[in-house]
């Protein structure tokens, strides 16, 4: 089998000998080792394998390696900054405690960082429609949502202060 | 000093110990200076609910000289919260700085930690005390410590903040510098060590993020399914959709030639359900790999003594029993039948819940490694140590070549109780030779689980000519595998509520034959008995033109506690004060026009919870939940936002179960597959969920449970109030409901 290049949280990565049919989720936990990335239901129900291609979430269960080529993949792992400074969504998750057993937050935050790139202030009615399709077993989302909108006030207060600041 | 020495030196120490009696030990020598606190105690200092009798605690406290503290968490940590919590404990009597303590999971050990498990709600009250005088040991040998090197009375010292300060000299001095003479002096008598008055507490109470937060935002491996071992191969095994089917043939050759694929075999099992069932093992080098060759896998199963089991046709059997008494009685008081045939009003219902899986959302998974004889586990398991029987009777290797290496769980909710995907993946592994990791998929997840046992109950129900409740009659019908015995979890207490509040209560039982494995769902019992007596009790208040809130209170009667001398048990005075406290917080008596709300209220796990739903239904009965209002009394609130989360989490577990969630048996086949058929809830039906607590004296008990319960009888309760419809069937959507 041929070697599959992909762009991976800024990087160029190399896959070999994997299927292309293989769906990227397995590509990024088995081939690349980027294990934040979760297996839950493998039939795009749950949401705990969300990542970005091309700047859309999508559920990488669903999505073949071949698919992804040569469209830039971001994933949980790639959300920090390279210093280590956290997304504005990822301290509001620990600000507010949001996890319990946490398997499915990778995958919630990678769905709440898209909704807040469209829509930087997001009321609770746009924050559940963007949420819907990731499931929490363990029921965390009353505090997903204050999460959201507490990342979604920093970050606006963020580029508030560069703006007249700098 | 690395973890796996200081643990080997702590086994060497314990060794030499009589550990039938309370001991304390202190190691030292560690690199670099340092005090390495062990805490091994003999018996439990209080318990409930069904009890090991044996060691149940040890904590393990490194101080390190920079100052850092190390805390070892002992328990599996599956949402609950007890990575963070049973370590705070700890910190609050060490007077430790919380923000230079690192947890860490301990490693899987009985002689040197005691049980070590999640379950029953029981993490908490069984290691409180333990805990406390781990921590507070541990101060006292740092101060006295500083007082050796001041030359000053120990008594003159305080404590704060990792430091050990003496006021009149107004000298001071960290806990990391007094760490290595510490570890020189004497050990108190951890009995004799003052513990804070809980006016006292800087740490316990207040809100405190989870100690792994950090690495479930960034993706960092936690999790079983994130463990990696060199070389490791990727495993499926499939078992018969049919519970006790076994392989009769299987295209074994055809696999084996697939791509990636290694090795495909069948496994015998040894036939207990909770070991290792028979089935077919495919090894491959990726998941997918072995998922896909998985699919191609062809197997005639021989079906002869595998699960016939339907339904379908218990519900047919049960409804023919309704208003009967069971043939096993067990409680009677007074006399049900004339206080029945005087009454002024009589009720009768017929109430019913289906089987449930857990479905926690990591699949269960397991990397094992066997080797020289041994094997190595890094496992995602609620019972570690029950682990190691379940693995040496179902693979013959011995306990003591057995390590387990405890991961974080990805859901737990009484499924990994179990740790029959252990024992697939060391039989595996043996068989293959090479390490393994064992992935189920959701699939394998929904048909191979040990349920939450479906029950029918049959009430009756009389008031007197005052609107009091006279007379109690519930016969209770459940499911037996043998015969003899219920199924896991598919008993009811004779104590159970309202049983010793009427004078005039039967409670009788039928069982049902079953081949379908059951076993503990969060909340066990209560879960399902609890939607039956709590609504039944409103239809009851209704009947008899009373308000719900003052029936509730009236059968609750004067304070006491139900079973006299357990103090795990039902106290009605507890009881009233939560009622009482949800009822005013949820504005009862007072609904928003065109909503309803509903009151219910259940003890177990000895947490007492009451909650009101405030809930509205559309004429095509679409049900919103628009504010659920917890009050709960489980004693002092050790971590506020992780008590919180337990119970806003048990709103909408308990919520998205009795709205949408059963699967139907047929044939002894689990019908549903996936997600797809199996709907839990989602963020847009999730309600406001109002948390209160009553912090009584009463020692702490836990949260992973007890708020569950009330939630199903609450919300249908409201649904009566808002439409005047009973809902005496679960899940809600069989009765048409939408969300």
């Amino acid at each position: 089998m041929p070697d599959f290049r992909l762009s991976i949280n800024g990087r160029e990565r190399v896959v070999e000998d994997v299927d292309p049919s293989t769906p990227l989720l397995w590509v990024l936990r088995d081939s690349l080792g980027l294990l934040g990335t979760k297996y839950g239901c493998g039939i795009g129900f749950c949401g705990a394998c969300t990542v970005h291609l091309d700047g859309e979430p999508v559920r990488s269960c669903s999505i073949s390696l071949s698919e992804a080529l040569d469209k830039p993949v971001l994933t949980i792992e790639g959300l920090a900054g390279e210093d280590g400074t956290l997304h504005p969504l990822q301290q509001a998750w620990i600000e507010l405690d949001v996890p319990q057993c946490g398997y499915c937050q990778a995958g919630q935050i990678m769905s709440a960082v898209a909704l807040l790139k469209e829509n930087p202030v997001p009321g609770d009615a746009e924050i559940d429609a963007a949420m819907e399709g990731n499931l929490c077993r363990c029921g965390t989302y009353v505090r997903i949502r204050k999460a959201i909108h507490e990342a979604a006030r920093n970050l606006t207060a963020g580029e508030a202060t560069e703006g007249g600041g700098a | 000093m690395n973890r796996d020495q200081s643990h080997e030196i702590l086994r060497q120490a314990n060794r030499s110990e009589d550990l039938s009696r309370r001991a304390f030990l202190k190691l030292s020598g560690m690199a670099g200076g340092g005090l390495l606190l062990a805490f091994h105690f003999g018996e439990s200092c209080c318990s409930y609910g069904e009890s090991d009798g044996k060691a149940v605690l040890n904590a393990f406290i490194q101080i390190f000289p920079d100052g850092d503290i190390l805390i070892y968490s002992k328990n599996p940590e599956i949402g609950q919260g007890v990575k963070t919590t049973l370590p705070m404990i700890v910190a609050e009597e060490l007077d430790a700085d919380w923000s230079h303590v690192r947890v860490e999971q301990a490693p899987i050990d009985q002689e040197v930690y005691g049980r070590q498990a999640a379950g029953g709600s029981r993490s908490v009250p069984s290691s409180w005390d333990q805990l406390r005088r781990a921590g507070a040991t541990a101060r006292q040998m740092l101060i006295n410590a500083a007082a050796v090197e001041w030359g000053v009375p120990a008594e003159d010292c305080q404590t704060s903040m990792s430091e050990v300060i003496h006021a009149p000299s107004t000298r001071r001095s960290s806990y990391g510098r007094l760490a290595a003479r510490a570890a020189t002096l004497p050990v108190p008598d951890p009995e004799s060590v003052p513990l804070k008055k809980p006016a006292d507490y800087k740490l316990l109470g207040r809100r405190i993020s989870g100690v792994d937060n950090r690495k479930i935002v960034t993706g960092e491996p936690l999790f079983g399914i994130d463990q990696l071992v060199p070389e490791m191969s990727y495993a499926t095994y499939l078992k018969c959709p049919a519970t006790g089917g076994r392989v009769s043939e299987a295209n074994l050759d055809e696999i084996r030639a697939l791509p990636g694929v290694q090795d495909a075999f069948v496994i015998e099992g040894n036939g207990i359900y909770e070991e290792l069932m028979p089935g077919v093992a495919v090894v491959a080098n990726s998941t997918w790999a072995a998922f896909s060759a998985r699919d191609r896998l062809k197997v005639t199963w021989d079906e002869s003594e595998a699960s016939k089991d339907s339904w379908g046709g218990a519900v047919e059997q049960a409804r023919k029993l309704a208003g009967r008494n069971g043939s096993q009685v067990i409680r009677e008081t007074g006399d049900v039948d004339s206080a029945y045939a005087r009454s002024a009003r009589k009720v009768e219902a017929f109430y019913l819940y289906p089987f449930v899986p857990h479905a926690p959302l990591e699949p269960q998974n397991c990397t094992a490694w066997f080797r020289d004889g041994g094997i190595e586990f890094w496992a995602p398991t609620q019972t570690p140590q029950r682990a190691l029987n379940s693995v040496e009777n179902a693979v013959g290797i011995p306990k003591d070549k057995i390590i387990i290496h405890q991961t974080r769980v990805g859901g737990g909710f009484g499924r990994r109780l179990n740790n029959d995907y252990m024992c697939e993946a060391a039989a595996i592994s043996k068989r293959a030779g090479v390490p393994v990791k064992l992935q189920w998929s959701r699939e394998d997840d929904m048909v191979h689980d040990f349920y939450r046992v479906g029950g029918f109950h049959s009430l009756k129900g009389a008031l007197d000519r005052s609107g009091r409740l006279s007379a109690w009659q519930n016969h209770f019908i459940t499911f037996s595998s043998d015969g003899e015995n219920t199924v896991r979890s598919g008993n009811i207490r004779e104590n159970e509520f309202p049983g010793p509040l009427v004078p005039n209560y039967r409670l009788t039982q039928t069982m049902l034959p079953l081949a379908t494995p059951c076993g503990p769902w969060r909340a066990p019992r209560s879960n399902g008995i609890a939607f039956a007596v709590q609504c039944f009790l409103h239809e009851l208040a209704v009947a008899a033109r009373r308000d719900h809130l003052e029936f509730l209170i009236e059968v609750m009667g004067e304070p006491k506690w139900l079973e006299p001398g357990e103090p795990g048990a039902l106290n009605t005075g507890r009881a009233v004060n939560v009622i009482r406290l949800a009822a005013e917080k949820a504005g009862w008596g007072n609904p928003p026009p065109g909503r309803g709300l509903g009151l219910a209220f259940h003890f177990s796990h000895a947490g007492h919870f009451a909650e009101v739903a405030e809930v509205s239904v559309d004429d095509k009965k679409k049900l919103t939940v628009h504010k659920v209002t917890v009050a709960g009394d489980v004693g002092p609130i050790l971590n506020l936002s992780g008590a919180e989360n337990q119970c806003q989490g048990a709103v909408i577990d308990g919520l998205s179960t009795m709205f949408g969630l059963a699967v139907s048996i047929e044939n002894g086949r689990v019908q549903e597959s996936n997600f797809h058929e199996y709907p839990i809830l989602r963020i847009g039906s999730a309600p406001q969920v109002d948390v209160h607590f009553i912090e009584s004296d009463f020692p702490p008990t836990g949260l992973g449970e007890p708020a569950l319960p009330p939630v199903a009888p609450a919300v249908c309760n409201a649904i009566f109030a808002a439409t005047g419809q009973r809902v005496r069937e679960l899940p809600l959507i069989k009765s048409g409901y939408s969300i």
